[in-house]
């Protein structure tokens, strides 16, 4: 736990991150609308008509009030839900174009999830979970066991590989579920108030280690946030209300 | 997912809730070891039958008096007693068969010693160890001059033999029938279950003129209960029939229009029927096993409904992080394989256990194919992957959103 430092002002700690190219975006969102069937018929709108673009290398923060549609719009960028209407490219790939088995191999390769409640399987070891994307990449079975040492490495985790989710303290988990969704390397990481079930102190660890690969890896981030303290690690802020986007620029927290 | 990992998954699925694995895999030991155990018992019965029609010796045809019409289809008919030795003699001159054997028999008390034993007496002629192709295991058969001269000696089966004499030889003894001092002359081979579950190495065969005249009081002197004959060929039997009406109605002046007061029947066709009625019987149990099959089979698709329903949120992380729609399809499907295949194991073993009870307890011919095994073991991996698929393909076709935001 001692190798991850906390910085205490993020933003300046890094003064070289948020400016990269933007001319081929790795993310290109465009007039998307989302809306839920109501109970007694018609529909209501969650996300009216929503345009973004997301460079590789990218640290955003998403935020607005509860019920706005962050997370709608967060399991849409990890192709978990499909929207009503509009464009949704990846790497320049259109997404609405492609098939089940292609959603999956690009959740597979292209992104990694990471979710407030952890997500873990319980009857799995931390290294068995970590290494559950590359099971599903079709490795094999020794190279699985070397990348999950490497990535539970990585989040300071190697000596408890083999306990239970459960046996493991909320910061730990969440580091066990970055260390899964780095997997096969993707260059996109979506998360969605991954610091929601966690004290100040070990928040500050969790967004220290996204900070780390930001920088050190260039992986692209999108993280959604009710605390200004941790919106001010990311170097953009986009802000929803209501299904819109209503800011979208620097870090105003 | 690779496909050498998924086993492994599945296996540990099962483990994580050992009772709910046992109780279900226990319809799937019952359904299998039914089957099992059941095929075994039909198999037993067919052979038995199989092997009662080979010991039957072929081509024999068996005149017994009586019609047909009062005399039903008992195979022991014979109250009437309008057959004579007079038209078994008579029948011999008949070009179409090679052997007459008429048969008179009845019940009486052997002794030997302090020992004492209840049989069937049956007397005959040498032409009846041919036709039943009764061999002799040691000493020799009675000639047609010992039934002339009405000798008293005696042929005995097994059971006699085990019953009378245990350990010590019998042949040269005296036995008492009847009071009757006879010497036994041969030991017959050991001949099994008749068809109709008679015990035919319970038996003893003397001259039948000694039965008539010195054993039993014969109220109608001269008849016998039946005349079993050898058609001189499968290809003569229908002739051999024919011959065998006409010579008899002709003996026992039977007018145009009136019934014959005796029946002749095919042994070999009252054989076929009885294998084919065992064959159905083999069908049957296998049917009726197969019903708690199926139950089983249900079973294990509720289980994996309720497993799909309560794994729902896993099924979610798993689509999330790149499990496609087969990786979960067959995740399911070979957990309700692997049910089934070690129910189905366990099951057949408790089916052979079974099986060898059976035959122990109620001394029944059991036995156990290697091909009704193939045949459970593939009803049981089919009934896993029939049951299995419909609550795997709803595991698979769960929306990854729905399936995370569950419970
Ligand atoms: N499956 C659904 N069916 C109907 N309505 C839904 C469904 N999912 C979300 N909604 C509605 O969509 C709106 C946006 O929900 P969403 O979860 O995206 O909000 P959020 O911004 O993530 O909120 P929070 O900050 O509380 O997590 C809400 O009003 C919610 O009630
Ligand atoms: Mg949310």
């Amino acid at each position: 736990m001692s190798s991850l430092r906390i910085p205490l002002s993020p933003s300046a700690s890094f003064p070289l991150a948020g400016k990269r190219d933007e001319s081929s975006p790795l993310i290109q969102v465009a007039g998307l609308c989302k809306h839920y069937p109501l109970v007694g018929g018609g529909t209501t709108p969650v996300l009216h008509d929503i345009h973004l673009a997301v460079a590789p290398g990218e640290f955003v923060a998403l935020m607005g009030p509860s019920g706005s549609g962050k997370s709608t719009f967060m399991n849409i960028l990890g192709c978990l839900d499909v929207p009503n209407a509009g464009e949704y490219q990846l790497a320049g790939q259109s997404v609405a174009q492609m098939d089940h088995n292609e959603l999956a191999v690009l959740r597979n390769r292209q992104m990694g999830f990471v979710f407030q409640g952890f997500n873990l399987l319980q009857r799995s070891s931390i290294a068995e979970n970590v290494a559950l994307p590359l099971l599903y990449a079709g490795i094999g079975k020794a190279e699985r066991r070397q990348r999950a040492h490497e990535l539970l490495e990585q989040v300071g985790l190697v000596h408890r590989a083999e306990a239970r989710p459960n046996q493991l303290s909320g910061g730990q988990q969440q580091r066990v579920a970055i260390a899964r969704a780095l997997a096969n390397r993707p260059p996109l990481i979506l998360a969605d108030e991954p610091t929601g079930n966690l004290d100040t102190q070990t928040s500050g660890e969790i967004m220290a280690l996204f900070n780390r690969l930001n920088v050190e890896q260039g992986i692209t981030l999108l993280l959604v946030t009710h605390e200004p303290d941790i919106a001010r690690y990311a170097r953009r802020l986009v802000r929803f209300k209501d299904g819109r986007i209503v800011h979208d620029g620097e870090v105003n927290v | 997912m690779s496909w050498h990992a998924a086993p492994a998954e599945a296996w540990r699925a099962l483990g994580a809730n050992r009772l709910r694995t046992g109780l279900t895999m226990l319809g799937m030991i019952i359904g299998v070891g039914a089957v099992v155990l059941m095929l075994a018992v039909g198999e037993g019965a067919r052979s038995t039958v199989t092997q009662a029609i080979n010991e039957m010796g072929s081509e024999l045809l068996l005149v017994s008096p009586g019609t047909s019409s009062s005399g039903g289809l008992r195979l022991s008919s014979g109250t009437a007693s309008t057959l004579t030795l007079k038209d078994a003699e008579a029948m011999t001159q008949l070009p179409t068969l090679s052997a007459v054997a008429p048969v008179f028999y009845s019940g009486a008390q052997l002794a030997y010693g302090p020992r004492n034993w209840n049989t069937t007496v049956y007397g005959v002629t040498p032409d009846y160890l041919l036709v039943r192709s009764w061999n002799l295991e040691s000493g020799q058969p009675f000639m047609i001059s010992d039934v002339l001269r009405s000798t008293r000696v005696a042929l005995i089966g097994q059971q006699i033999v085990q019953s009378l004499f245990g350990d010590q030889d019998p042949l040269g003894q005296t036995i008492r029938i009847k009071n009757l001092p006879f010497r036994v002359i041969g030991v017959l081979e050991r001949k099994g279950q008749s068809l109709d579950g008679r015990d035919q190495d319970d038996v003893v065969l003397v001259p039948i003129n000694t039965a008539q005249t010195k054993l039993f009081g014969n109220l109608f002197p001269g008849t016998v209960r039946f005349i079993t004959v050898q058609a001189r060929s499968m290809g003569h039997m229908e002739d051999a029939e024919a011959d065998i009406t006409q010579l008899l109605r002709n003996r026992h002046r039977l007018a145009e229009g009136v019934e014959s007061d005796f029946t002749i029947r095919d042994l070999t066709a009252v054989a076929e029927t009885a294998a084919q009625s065992a064959q159905a019987m083999t069908v049957m149990l296998g049917a009726i096993a197969s019903v708690s099959l199926l139950v089983g089979g249900i079973g294990i698709m509720n289980i994996m409904l309720v497993s799909v329903t309560e794994r729902t949120r896993e099924i979610g992380i798993r689509m999330a992080i790149g499990a496609r729609r087969r990786d979960i399809l067959l995740q399911f499907l070979l957990e309700a394989l692997l049910l089934c295949v070690l129910g189905g194991l366990v099951g057949t073993l408790m089916g052979i256990g079974g099986a060898w009870l059976v035959s122990g307890l109620a001394e029944m011919t059991v036995i156990v194919t290697s091909s009704s095994i193939a045949l459970s073991f593939l009803f049981a991996a089919s009934t896993g992957v029939f049951f299995g698929f419909y609550p795997a393909r709803k595991a698979a076709l769960l929306k990854p959103v729905e399936a995370l935001r569950h419970e």
